[in-house]
């Protein structure tokens, strides 16, 4: 293992992450629900019309977010490499995963650790090893984007 | 009201993710590659999600119903299961496959990257097909 200090972030992603930890708290103070991007959109994709439009509303301020940091000058547009292919699989990996372990990053990861729950803290390990097994080992497949 | 809470919560969201680098697939990447050439930024985008949302929940263990009156809900309902143990290391291959998770992915969208829309619409086929799964093992 080589620290890769010349793209270390700190202070950046530590403020993002405040953020992030204010929206969760937020969500929790307006919803009374754990803040979980999967199972937002997976509950959109089995529409019950008493919830689609929070769902929805939430989502569109996902959506905006790029525009309203554009507008204050944030933050240009990261760069997505790898091939179609390669995108729809993971795709679908991602989409498939999160909703059979019901959760994602967000759902798990943050909200899951912050309420000390055990299934969410195994979750979190779990997926953080495959993914840094799967990006050691993509190299080996010829996956390389 | 509601309507305008929730948009609200969900562009705070998005800029965090924007602003930590988790929108950044390359950078996602670099932190998962822990046997190469590691970047360790995004461990600090946990640390002080946790940290708030640890505060706040505490606090909200304490109330019984939210502001607009739904029953606060903060423990586990399901077991450790099989389920949750495959789902999330697949969910973990797609995430190093892509550097994409789901909000980071939905953000992307507002960039207006063609590449990001695939990227979801494979994501939502995913989710009704683990619907089909998961419903037809317990039938």
């Amino acid at each position: 293992m080589v620290i890769d200090w010349s793209h270390f972030t700190p202070l950046e992603s530590l403020g993002g992450g405040l953020l992030i930890g204010l929206a969760a708290a937020l969500f929790m103070m307006v919803h009374g629900r754990i803040m979980g991007i999967s199972g937002i959109l997976g509950g959109i994709l089995r529409p019950i019309k008493s919830d689609f439009l929070w769902r929805a509303t939430f989502l569109l301020g996902l959506i905006a977010a790029p525009f309203v940091a554009r507008m204050a000058g944030l933050i240009s547009a990261p760069k997505i490499d790898g091939s179609v292919f390669q995108l729809v699989l993971a795709g679908l990996l991602v989409g498939f995963g999160t909703a059979l372990g019901s959760g994602c990053t967000s759902g798990h990861g943050v909200c899951g650790i912050a309420r000390l729950s055990p299934r969410s803290l195994l979750a979190t390990v779990l997926f953080v090893s495959s993914g840094m097994v799967t990006v050691w080992a993509v190299p080996f497949f010829g996956l390389g984007g | 009201m509601r309507r305008l809470s929730e948009f609200l919560i969900g562009l705070i969201f998005g800029i965090g993710l924007m602003i930590s680098g988790m929108t950044d697939p390359s950078k996602v990447k670099g932190f998962l590659d822990i046997a190469g050439n590691w970047d360790p930024s995004l461990a600090f985008v946990m640390g002080g999600a946790v940290i708030v949302s640890f505060a706040a929940f505490r606090l909200a263990a304490k109330r019984r119903e939210s502001l607009f009156g739904r029953v606060i809900m903060l423990n586990d309902t399901k077991p450790i299961d099989v389920k949750l143990i495959a789902g999330s290391v697949i969910f973990g291959i797609g995430w190093g496959l892509s550097g994409f998770c789901p909000g980071p992915a939905i953000v992307s969208l507002g960039n207006g990257e063609w590449k990001a829309a695939i990227f979801v619409a494979a994501m939502a086929g995913g989710m009704v097909l683990a619907g089909y799964v998961t419903r037809s093992s317990k039938g």
